[in-house]
């Protein structure tokens, strides 16, 4: 009987109108195709280019485009500012997040509405105001300069500084929804029995949010890779000191060296994907869990 | 949630209001200081550059094709990632967040290297006569790829906590297709779409890699808000430069306001 029902459910009307109901595949089919054309095109397609150009030489022939000292440079570049900055920014962004869900304080809703700034203003005008405040000739870049010795602009700070503001989201986003859920009681009964606020974090808060805290660190770190528009007016231009791998990118490009372009172009999206990939890893083992 | 009493409390949220001080508030003051630092005469000169407003103009038709582009499939994509079940499902819906991660200049150069000299569609873009590398059209695309995950990533939420009845119940009743979308799909997921759309509308507004390289830049033709910024800045108008990006951030906060209410819309929604 249930099994009837179901039936009935699943196909409503299936043999009184047979005309709606091959109407109804048509359409089902067609969407799909729709959807799956459309990303097709607009992503693969494109991507496939750009992996095809940067293998047509071999992975040897990727390897003397890459080693070469400019493109190594950006390249060791790249990674280690982001990876310096992926580490203050999980620190900052676990504590923006964990005191944003956690306390009452006044102010709040504002301060919580503008963590999507850095989402909303182009990174070029993230790089322009972080020259105007930290640049050379201002007073913070002068004071900077003369009293600690602190280069700041066209230097790796200044990129730090730029990733920081592109990527604070990432972190503090991802962990809030989690931070939500889990419930206020667990960190009180840690606390009545006797455990410091470090311990609790460490053994009860900590294990529940790992998993979101990576992704949010992982996003933020793959954001990072592929960041031009703030870097370009931060950093400037100069291979070798302050050129990252995006910049890099396109001086080949408009230098018509598309063969470094496209060996740039093929390590920095095969880090990409990697991380994409342990992300939606993580997400889907989240969900089942949840499931 | 705690209220904020004790030494602890106090200087957790203290470390994190200096820290989005240093980090936002700080950038975005000094903007502003440098855009009105030569008075508003200048700037206002600064403005009647007619190249400007060309590159505005251009910004603006860019992000809403983009937006038209992505709302309509953005959301044939996540109702079929959502409502259907097919092989390579997975696949599909990991590469929907590769626009976040893909660096802007390599997105320009896909461009290149589809549709420029000896790109791969070269042939039939050739034989159809239109110019799509270092021309608007690429930029269009470009501005399409960086912004397709939004409106997906908003409805997807959506639509798997709305369910498939309310639309299996409107199809019982006899609508069509079509009919059940637009009165019973389509309501459901108003706000989570305008959510995407006005995420769809700030990243358009402020790409700048991507169209650079897959447009030229060329002054008064392919150049958008973002690359006259950067025009300005190697030509040291620094007025203009500044007073430009102020308006990009006047925009993108507005954007912001919009959304931050419109979340507010969807929580209520999808909480209930």
């Amino acid at each position: 009987m249930s099994v009837r029902m179901e039936t009935i459910a699943a196909s409503p009307l299936a043999a009184s109108k047979p005309v709606r109901q091959g109407s109804r595949v048509w359409g089902k089919w067609g969407l799909r195709v729709i959807a799956l054309t459309y990303l097709t095109v607009m992503l693969l397609l494109p991507l496939a280019a750009v992996v095809t150009d940067g293998l047509s030489g071999g992975l040897g022939g990727l390897w003397s485009d890459i080693s070469r000292p400019a493109a190594w440079a950006a390249l060791v570049l790249t990674l280690w500012t982001a990876a310096v900055m992926t580490v203050i920014n999980t620190v900052m962004g676990v504590l923006t997040a964990y005191v944003l869900v956690r306390y009452k304080f006044r102010g709040r809703s504002l301060v919580n509405a503008l963590i999507d700034i850095p989402f909303a203003i182009p990174t070029l005008v993230t790089g322009l105001m972080l020259v105007l405040l930290y640049g050379p000739q201002t007073a913070v870049g002068s004071f900077l300069k003369n009293n600690f010795g602190w280069q700041i602009i066209f230097a790796p700070p200044g990129i730090i500084l730029a990733l920081l503001f592109v990527s604070f989201p990432f972190v503090v986003r991802t962990l809030q929804p989690v931070l939500m859920e889990i419930d206020i009681d667990q960190e009180d009964a840690a606390r009545t029995l006797g455990a410091s606020g470090w311990m609790t974090f460490r053994r009860v808060l900590l294990p529940a949010i790992a998993p979101a805290v990576i992704t949010g660190a992982l996003l933020s770190f793959a954001r990072a890779l592929g960041e031009f528009g703030s870097i370009i007016i931060v950093a400037g231009n100069f291979p070798l000191r302050s050129q990252t791998a995006a910049v890099y990118v396109l001086t080949q490009i408009e230098s018509d060296s598309q063969r470094s372009a496209s060996a740039m172009s093929v390590v920095l999206l095969a880090i990409a994907f990697c991380l994409v990939f342990v992300v939606d890893v993580i997400q889907r083992r989240q969900e089942q869990n949840h499931v | 949630m705690y209220s904020a009493k004790g030494f602890l409390p106090k200087l957790l949220i203290g470390i994190v209001l200096a820290y989005l001080g240093v980090l936002i508030f700080l950038p975005i003051a000094a903007i502003v200081q440098g855009a009105f630092s030569k008075g508003i005469d200048a700037l206002l000169e600064a403005f009647s550059d007619p190249t400007l407003w060309q590159a505005f103009v251009l910004s603006i038709e860019l992000a809403i094709a983009a937006v038209i582009v992505n709302a309509i499939f953005g959301t044939i994509v996540a109702w079929v990632l959502v409502r259907q079940n097919f092989f390579g499902k997975g696949f599909f819906n990991a590469l929907i967040d590769l626009p976040f991660v893909v660096s802007p200049v390599i997105t320009g150069y896909m461009i290149i290297l589809l549709f420029g000299r000896q790109g791969w569609l070269a042939p039939f873009v050739n034989a159809a006569n239109v110019k799509i590398a270092f021309d608007v059209p690429g930029m269009l695309l470009v501005t399409v790829f960086v912004s397709l995950p939004f409106v997906v990533r908003e409805v997807m939420p959506v639509l798997r906590e709305i369910g498939t009845e309310p639309e299996q119940a409107a199809h019982t009743l006899g609508a069509s297709g079509w009919r059940t979308f637009w009165r019973v799909t389509l309501p459901g997921i108003r706000w989570g779409l305008l959510y995407g759309i006005s995420l769809t509308l700030a990243r358009a507004l402020g790409e700048f890699g991507g169209v650079l390289v897959a447009g030229g830049a060329v002054s008064g033709k392919t150049e958008t808000a973002t690359l006259f910024i950067y025009r300005a800045i190697e030509e040291r108008q620094n007025i203009a430069a500044y007073g430009v990006a102020l308006i990009l951030a006047v925009i993108s906060f507005v954007v912001l306001i919009g959304m931050e209410v419109l979340r507010k819309r969807t929580d209520l929604e999808v909480g209930s």
